[in-house]
């Protein structure tokens, strides 16, 4: 009975939410920031997500998201660009060697599968390597592939360092916010099946994971392969949103900035993921930009505020919350209409006060 | 005479110039608890980490029901370094992964209780039916297995109510007192349905008490699934109680075998433990 409620209840919640969207649409510009923050923070979600299966549920710290996003975005973008429009995007490679394009939702599995095929041949020597080592050596894949895409060589296929665009796009807020609901969603029932059981199995102890007949190697390989094949997705909605790409783009930082996220939301917790990433693009975009301007009140010029500020103001939330949430939003927890409802009823209890 | 189980063969594991197990030998027949004892540092959990593939030994070879399970000889550096016996004997390299060694039928629970500790008793137990399952990633994930899932889940359900932890079955792990989560590992090793069970030293802090339902527990798990048990353990009055076979090891080396009475009253078992004054 409380498994069908919550599914009722759960879907109630989705259509609110579209519903919602929909509505704010209609009602503000297009370019609203709002909305903005809308598109972004689902494609954050979806790559924070993404990430904190690998870090968070199957403990392998890992810090090429930014690298497989990359590749997700360019193999989006390269094979969707339509073909009219490439002479003038690939001009300074006589247009190009790829003569076709793909439709757009093809694009969008392409982008996951060529992220997928990166992690697996990069997994093979990299996945052997524990903790830290693992961390430095994905950044370092990350950097290499950053570079890699920026070659002269292979200018006609990755156009260089030359921005790639022209490709198809969305204007509505719903196709990112449905896109990730959909991958986020795959990724909870595959943490809910056997294998998530696994993940979490090789986090909590890798030898005793190991003496249960887990294949260390399959698993790990299956998780990181995973991981980046979503990375990869939302590296190409991030294409689509941002409607022109560019690999320098692709830095270290972006992939801080989602760790940052996982780690807000708290590692293992993928509503905690979601949660984080619409309050980190809100407030970074949004909520801190008065920072950015000066401002006085009457005759008093409030101190300090300057263009910059409010990454100095935003750095400084992130520290306290490191240092006194240590485990982020949720930490481990999920957040769960069972959850609210036992908030509410524990609230009543308390004021009730019977025996 | 009944099966051979597990048959180990001139096992030398050498760390750098260490020789922590040298040329080890011992068998394991069908239905025996067998017990390894030794003084601390003796090697006994390294002899235990070289049949379940944590360690590669550096010689030798580890059979099961007559199948060779893993072999190994000198080779890279040591092959040079090595001071151990029967240098030239074995020629092949057969090194599984531990959860090869595990499908193969061999279980373990460990000196230092490892346990999933953030998760919940019922998961515990529940990995260990991931091996066997046939279920592929994708359909685990869309939920096509469901009825071997169910399976699974009603299995682990069955080994808890035997064991007497189903009302815990929603505990984390990490939170139980140490004597269940003893339990707890020996039961989450059944799960893997092994036919030999390895014991690292499972009554260590527990007080005589809980040792003697210990003792009572292992014969019983033995005698409900048929297994052969192969065990590590310090307590003599456990050991003496329950195991119709001992070896002892001191050194890296196999020093006596034999039954309790036997081991008993070897002069060099109790030298062993106890020590020999110098100028006796």
């Amino acid at each position: 009975m409380g498994k069908k409620r919550n599914m009722i209840l759960g879907a109630l919640l989705l259509l609110a939410a579209i519903l919602a969207i929909v509505i704010l649409e209609k009602q503000l510009p297009p370019t609203h920031i709002a909305l903005m923050v809308l598109k972004k923070g689902c494609i954050y979600s979806l790559v924070a997500v993404s990430m904190n299966l690998l870090n968070g549920f199957t403990g392998l710290f890992s810090l090429g998201q930014a690298g497989f996003m990359l590749v997700g975005a360019y193999a989006y973008a390269v094979l969707t660009i339509p073909v009219e429009a490439r002479g003038s995007v690939y001009m300074y490679f006589d247009g190009g060697i790829i003569n076709f394009s793909v439709p757009m939702l093809v694009g969008l599995l392409a982008s996951g599968l060529a992220a997928l095929l990166f992690a697996w041949l990069i997994g093979l020597p990299v996945l052997r390597l524990k903790s830290d080592y693992l961390a430095i050596a994905t950044l370092g894949f990350a950097e290499i592939i950053r570079a890699f895409f920026q070659w002269d060589k292979l200018g006609v296929i990755t156009n260089g360092s030359n921005m790639l665009r022209k490709y198809p796009t969305f204007n509505s807020t719903l196709f990112p916010f449905i896109a990730s609901a959909i991958c986020i969603g795959i990724i909870v029932l595959m943490i809910h099946s056997s294998y998530g059981r696994a993940f979490r199995a090789i986090r909590d102890d890798e030898v005793a994971a190991e003496a249960m007949g887990i294949n260390l190697a399959k698993h790990k390989r299956m998780s990181f392969c995973v991981s980046s094949f979503f990375a990869g997705i939302g590296g190409g909605l991030l294409a689509m949103y941002q409607g022109s790409i560019q690999a320098a783009a692709f830095k270290s930082a972006m992939t801080y900035e989602i760790l940052l996220i996982v780690v807000i939301g708290g590692l293992g917790s993928v509503t905690g993921s979601c949660i984080a990433s619409f309050l980190f693009i809100a407030s970074s975009e949004w909520w801190l930009r008065f920072l950015d301007s000066e401002m006085t009140i009457g005759n008093f010029k409030v101190p300090f505020l300057r263009a910059g500020f409010r990454k100095v103001v935003f750095s400084v939330i992130i520290m306290l919350i490191v240092l006194f949430a240590r485990k982020g939003i949720m930490g481990d927890h999920e957040f769960s209409i069972d959850g609210i409802c036992r908030f509410f009823r524990n609230l009543g209890k308390k004021k009730e006060v019977k025996s | 005479m009944s099966t051979n189980v597990l048959r180990v063969e001139d096992v030398t594991m050498q760390f750098g110039g260490v020789v922590a197990v040298d040329n080890l030998s011992l068998e394991v027949n069908e239905g025996e608890i067998v017990a390894l004892i030794g003084p601390n540092g003796a090697g006994k959990t390294t002899a235990f980490n070289c049949i379940t593939g944590v360690y590669e030994p550096t010689n030798g070879r580890v059979s099961f029901y007559g199948k060779e399970l893993v072999e190994s000889y000198p080779h890279g550096r040591m092959k040079k370094t090595y001071i151990g016996e029967n240098g030239g004997r074995y020629t092949k390299r057969v090194v599984p992964t531990p959860d090869k060694i595990t499908k193969a039928g061999i279980a373990r629970t460990f000196q230092n209780i490892r346990l999933f500790s953030s998760m919940t008793v019922f998961e515990n137990v529940l990995i260990a039916k991931h091996m066997r399952a046939k279920q592929n990633l994708l359909t685990a994930t869309f939920r096509l297995n469901h009825a071997e899932e169910k399976r699974m889940r009603e299995e682990t359900l069955e080994l808890l109510k035997m064991q007497h932890l189903d009302h815990l079955k929603d505990e984390i792990a990490g939170s139980l007192p140490y004597g269940i989560q003893r339990r707890l590992e020996i039961a989450r090793a059944l799960a893997t349905e092994p036919k030999l069970l390895l014991l690292d030293e499972p009554a260590a802090g527990m007080n005589p008490q809980e040792t003697q339902e210990l003792a009572d527990f292992i014969r019983q798990i033995r005698d409900e699934y048929k297994l052969t048990i192969f065990i590590i353990e310090h307590h003599m009055d456990l050991v003496m109680q329950i195991s119709d076979r001992l070896y002892v090891l001191d050194f890296g080396k196999l020093l006596a075998q034999g039954t309790p009475e036997e081991i008993q009253n070897d002069q060099r078992v109790i030298d062993a433990y106890l020590g020999v004054s110098e100028d006796a």
